[in-house]
């Protein structure tokens, strides 16, 4: 079967629809909600708090620990087994080198930023959910930033390039599929986070990038609203 | 360390009410119940009291029944206390407060037969659906209990069988055939703080309780279940009164199905 048009009907360079809120954890220090299709993150930060063990601590500077979970319950398979699998400790990690770049932490020495992502339901582009989340999280709770970070995914399905791949995508029977993973600090325009599996050629894949940015530019303007919206409501 | 906390809010409850403003048997407002939230689970619900927010879902596979049961099948609970939804919980394998949730749920459920295990039979001694259940709190501001306990019924009254040909199930089908809820346990947990009883404690009054009694009870007043907490003992007499209340206030959150 040719690969013509998308199967969901959206245009090549279209996300699925976004919701974004920020505030929804009482407790932490600053939080977000970033949904995208059906793919939905939390995240929460608490801190900067004391960094225990102690042998962690960086006297020089506070540290950023970020942690993505998927709820047992949040894949359309089968049941997610609680406690962490290497694919989610990858993305912990790929997730904080993502937010590092746009933090400044030199003020909290011996201390830690904890960022914690959890997903409640997913359809493909979840750490890019959990990057965006995170970052709106990170901003509401005042920490002091750069820039934020906006993250989506860009692909490549038999000849056509898309944005924001949705699990019927990334799982295209038959032909070459690529699937990139990519952040951006949407003011500096550079690219905290890049990850690629599939075939793809150099030029197609600089094509992707300025693809992305397009799109992360729309997705900078909502996180910006949510951040926005959240002061709306006390001052009323 | 929570000593002046402590004496303040006693002399509050002597006065008749809470930190908050609440009498000492009110829950807090509003009380909100979402059926349905996560597509990818079989059934799920979203219950928030005040500012606690917990998310159950429920995911349903096939396994062999136990040897000493074959026509029946089972739930497993399971709650993780995750460290996006309190500033004291840590990354982690379920500590002791996770696993005692998980199971004051389990048996809530289990005891009252709200599913009737035969129905979960395939085929005797070879097929049987597993009803997992998962707990998972976005925001902790006390009483997760009573809300997990409330989330899971509603997730479960939500849940629909997935496809199943016998061999696979096919997770992307979901058929119309609901589980089959016969009873609806609620669970209450009364608190003792010196000689008040309070019901729906926010995080400021769980750091400072004697003793705990969660009681599940079914529509018509029977309990399925209890469990007791706190460091402190309950004479009979306090444990009447609690149950009283634990079954006044399990008709209340009952309306909220």
């Amino acid at each position: 079967m040719a690969y013509k048009e998308r199967l969901n009907g959206r245009k090549f360079d279209e996300m699925r629809p976004i919701e974004a809120k920020v505030g929804v954890v009482k407790r932490a220090d600053g939080s977000a909600m970033f949904k995208i299709g059906n793919t939905w993150a939390y995240a929460a930060v608490y801190g900067p708090r004391n960094l225990h063990p102690k042998f962690l601590q960086d006297p020089q500077k506070g540290i950023l620990r970020c942690s993505y979970n998927m709820m047992p319950f949040s894949s359309s398979g089968e049941r997610v087994r609680p406690g962490g699998s290497r694919r989610s400790k990858e993305i912990s990690l790929v997730t904080e080198k993502a937010l590092l770049p746009v933090l400044n932490l030199d003020e909290y020495p011996n201390s830690v930023v904890d960022v914690f992502i959890e997903l409640p339901q997913t359809e493909a582009g979840s750490r890019c959910a959990g990057i965006c989340a995170a970052s709106m999280a990170l901003a509401d709770a005042g920490l002091e930033m750069k820039d934020l970070v906006c993250a989506v995914s860009v692909g490549k399905v038999a000849d056509k390039l898309l944005v924001d791949l949705d699990y019927s995508e990334e799982s295209y029977p038959d032909v070459p599929v690529a699937d990139v993973p990519i952040a951006i600090m949407p003011n500096s325009g550079k690219v905290t986070l890049l990850q690629m599996d599939g075939e793809i050629k150099k030029d197609e894949l600089m094509k992707l990038l300025e693809m992305g940015k397009k799109a992360i530019a729309s997705i900078y303007e909502i996180q910006k609203n949510a951040l926005k919206e959240k002061y709306h409501e006390v001052e009323v | 360390m929570y000593r002046e906390l402590r004496s303040h809010i006693i002399s509050l409850l002597n006065a008749g009410i809470r930190l908050d403003g609440r009498k000492l048997t009110d829950y807090r407002k509003p009380i909100e119940l979402e059926y349905g939230v996560v597509k990818t689970a079989e059934g799920s619900a979203r219950v928030r009291i005040g500012d606690t927010d917990v998310m159950v879902g429920i995911k349903l596979d096939v396994g062999e029944p136990y040897p000493d049961t074959p026509d029946e099948g089972t739930i497993i609970v399971g709650a993780e206390l995750l460290p996006l939804s309190n500033p004291e919980f840590e990354l982690g394998p379920p500590g002791i407060q996770a696993i005692e949730l998980a199971r004051v749920v389990d048996r809530g459920i289990r005891e009252s037969k709200a599913l009737d295990f035969k129905k979960l039979c395939i085929t005797p001694k070879e097929k049987i659906w597993m009803v997992i259940i998962d707990i998972c709190p976005i925001n902790d501001a006390g009483n997760l209990l009573d809300a997990s306990s409330l989330a899971a019924i509603a997730a479960l009254k939500d849940a629909k069988y997935p496809s199943f040909d016998g061999e696979k199930i096919d997770y992307k089908q979901k058929t119309d055939k609901k589980l089959q809820l016969e009873k609806t346990p609620i669970a209450v947990t009364v608190i003792k703080i010196s000689d008040k009883f309070i019901v729906d404690p926010d995080v400021e009054e769980e750091r400072v309780i004697d003793a705990r009694l969660t009681v599940s009870s079914i529509e018509d007043g029977t309990l399925c279940a209890m469990q007791k907490g706190g460091d402190f003992p309950l004479t009979i007499d306090e444990i009447s009164k609690m149950i009283d209340i634990g079954i006044e206030k399990g008709k209340e959150l009952r309306k909220y199905l």
